[in-house]
């Protein structure tokens, strides 16, 4: 059997004073301060590849296969300058607003109806599940049957391209909605529109943004498929046509420069758009860390 | 005895069943009482006596088979402003509006007030529960403790007939649990605004209520009507303190005893 611990004096203590401590709180040194920052991370990840693409496009010396990294930003920069860059991605970005908006308002039409009732609940169910998984392109064959050349065609597809991630990631994050907050929302008397808009939405939020941006990304990624297929419209053709074209006039650099201007744009919608949303809303909230 | 006075909110016979997917579960058996205006009735029992569902019930969430609840006569049907909940979680605020847009929202979504009036009203109780260097502040920066005063503050604020509270601090730690069980006396003080309380710990319902209900569980019945003046008084007849009788008449035919009790 073990014994009892010893008796041991017992005591009180003052804190010490802050003078005590010496340094409490100290400036990270400036190469610290670098390493701390992933957008200085990701600058020198893309400035190495860039560098490896360089010296492998050198080393194999067919522009007509690998272009070098600088006659790329070369076609880029003179493409850009003489306007038919921001042209051609104008009328690109022009087809995908339209098509992103009319998706994003049938998903949002969608979601309130399976809120709402019970049999609209399963239609979405059933349909996200046979068309999210369909890839948006292979309807445009049919699309071009019904619609025709044009863009009413591509927005067809842009539109389904959009419409079933947003309204798969809406419908969840509705579901997720702890009830606490849907019994405040019912206690105020909030009902019907007012409550969806009141409490679902901003409750929800996380998942609507996280569907805005899978929305953003395949019908981007549609789009230029879609372009590639048929391309033009009216003469004018958009940043996928800009890609083919300049394939079969073997201006490679063109080629690099057009999927360049894809992921940029990309890019600047992602870093500038989607993060200023997420900033002033879900981690202004605390709702994303 | 004088003549009966009129009850405030009164729940006669009332039977509650919820359904789980295998069963359908009885949570009350013809439960009955009565609330006056400026009361402070609690609702005491363990895990299981329905306690939560019959404030859900008379906050209008859920309906019961059988018997009424009546708010000044009326009928309770669905859910309203005239029977604010506050809830345990600390979820209940709205986390994309500060502290006294919180308030200011509970304000116009049920038509009280609209702008300066609500905006002043609402400043009037954050300041009541000490949070007015927090008006502006995000929920998620809050507290606990203060987050639940802010609940208060949203639930007094509408000035409605009663407040519903469910265990409002029952996810505190012991000493802000202490703490907000004095703020709320203090509130009452100020304001004697109607309060149903739900709990399940005895020296809370004590401190808290001026006349406490038991219940006894599975299924949820009332088991006696107690009063109390928040001093835990040693009764003449029988020689104990309120909350030591309380907890024999809860605990006397099971053997659960440790660990229910926690102040």
């Amino acid at each position: 059997m073990a014994s009892l611990p010893p008796a041991r004096p017992e005591f009180v203590r003052d804190a010490a004073l802050a003078e005590e401590f010496g340094v409490v709180q100290q400036p990270l040194t400036p190469w610290d301060r670098i390493r701390n920052s992933a957008f200085a991370r990701k600058t020198a990840i893309l400035v190495v590849l860039a560098a490896l693409w360089q010296a492998y496009a050198m080393h194999l010396g067919n522009p007509l296969v690998l272009p070098t990294f600088t006659a790329t930003v070369h076609a880029l920069i003179d493409r850009t300058v003489n306007g038919e860059l921001l042209a051609r991605a104008g009328t690109s970005l022009k087809v995908l607003l339209e098509g992103y908006a009319i998706g994003l308002v049938a998903a949002f039409g969608f979601t309130v109806l399976a809120m709402t009732t019970r049999l609209g609940n399963d239609l979405l169910e059933t349909l996200t599940a046979m068309l999210n998984p369909l890839p948006a392109i292979a309807l445009l064959p049919l699309a071009l049957v019904w619609l025709g050349l044009g863009n009413p065609s591509i927005i067809f597809v842009l539109v389904h391209a959009v419409m079933w991630p947003i309204a798969l990631n809406t419908h969840s994050g509705f579901q997720a909605v702890s009830n606490t907050l849907r019994m405040v929302g019912r206690n105020y008397g909030l009902r019907g529109p007012a409550y969806i808009m009141k409490i679902l939405v901003p409750a929800a939020f996380p998942s609507i943004l996280a569907g805005l941006k899978v929305g953003w990304a395949f019908a981007w990624r549609t789009l230029i498929a879609a372009e590639l297929v048929f391309g033009t419209t009216s003469g004018s053709g958009g940043l996928g046509w800009f890609i083919y074209e300049n394939k079969n006039l073997l201006d490679i650099p063109a080629v690099f420069a057009g999927l360049f201007t894809v992921i940029i744009i990309g890019l600047l919608v992602e870093s500038l758009v989607f993060r200023t949303i997420e900033r002033r809303t879900i981690r202004k909230w605390g709702m994303q860390n | 005895m004088s003549s009966s006075p009129v009850p405030l909110l009164s729940v006669s016979g009332v039977t509650l069943q919820y359904k789980t997917l295998q069963h359908r579960v009885t949570a009350t058996y013809r439960v009955s009482f009565d609330i006056l205006s400026a009361d402070r009735f609690v609702l005491l029992g363990p895990s299981g006596c329905g306690k939560s569902t019959l404030l859900k019930a008379v906050g209008g969430y859920i309906t019961p088979v059988e018997g009424e609840i009546r708010l000044k006569g009326q009928r309770v049907v669905k859910p309203g402003p005239d029977r604010v909940m506050v809830f345990q979680e600390f979820d209940q605020l709205l986390p994309w509006k500060t502290v006294r847009q919180n308030v200011v929202f509970a304000l116009e979504a049920s038509g009280r007030l609209r702008g300066k009036a609500a905006d002043e009203r609402a400043m009037a109780y954050i300041e009541k529960v000490n949070l007015a260097r927090f008006a502006d502040a995000l929920p998620h920066t809050l507290s606990g403790g203060m987050k639940q005063r802010v609940a208060i503050a949203r639930g007094m604020a509408m000035e409605s007939d009663i407040l519903l509270m469910d265990e409002p601090f029952a996810a505190l730690d012991a000493l802000t649990r202490r703490k907000m069980q004095d703020e709320l006396l203090q509130l009452w003080e100020d304001t004697r605004f109607t309060v149903l309380f739900v709990t399940h710990s005895i020296p809370e319902a004590v401190r808290i209520g001026n006349r406490i209900l038991l219940l006894s569980p599975h299924p949820g019945q009332v088991k006696a009507e107690l009063n109390s003046d928040g001093t835990d008084p040693v009764d003449m007849r029988s020689g104990q303190r309120l909350s030591d009788r309380i907890h024999g008449m809860l605990f006397d035919d099971s053997e659960a005893v440790a660990g229910a009790v926690h102040g």
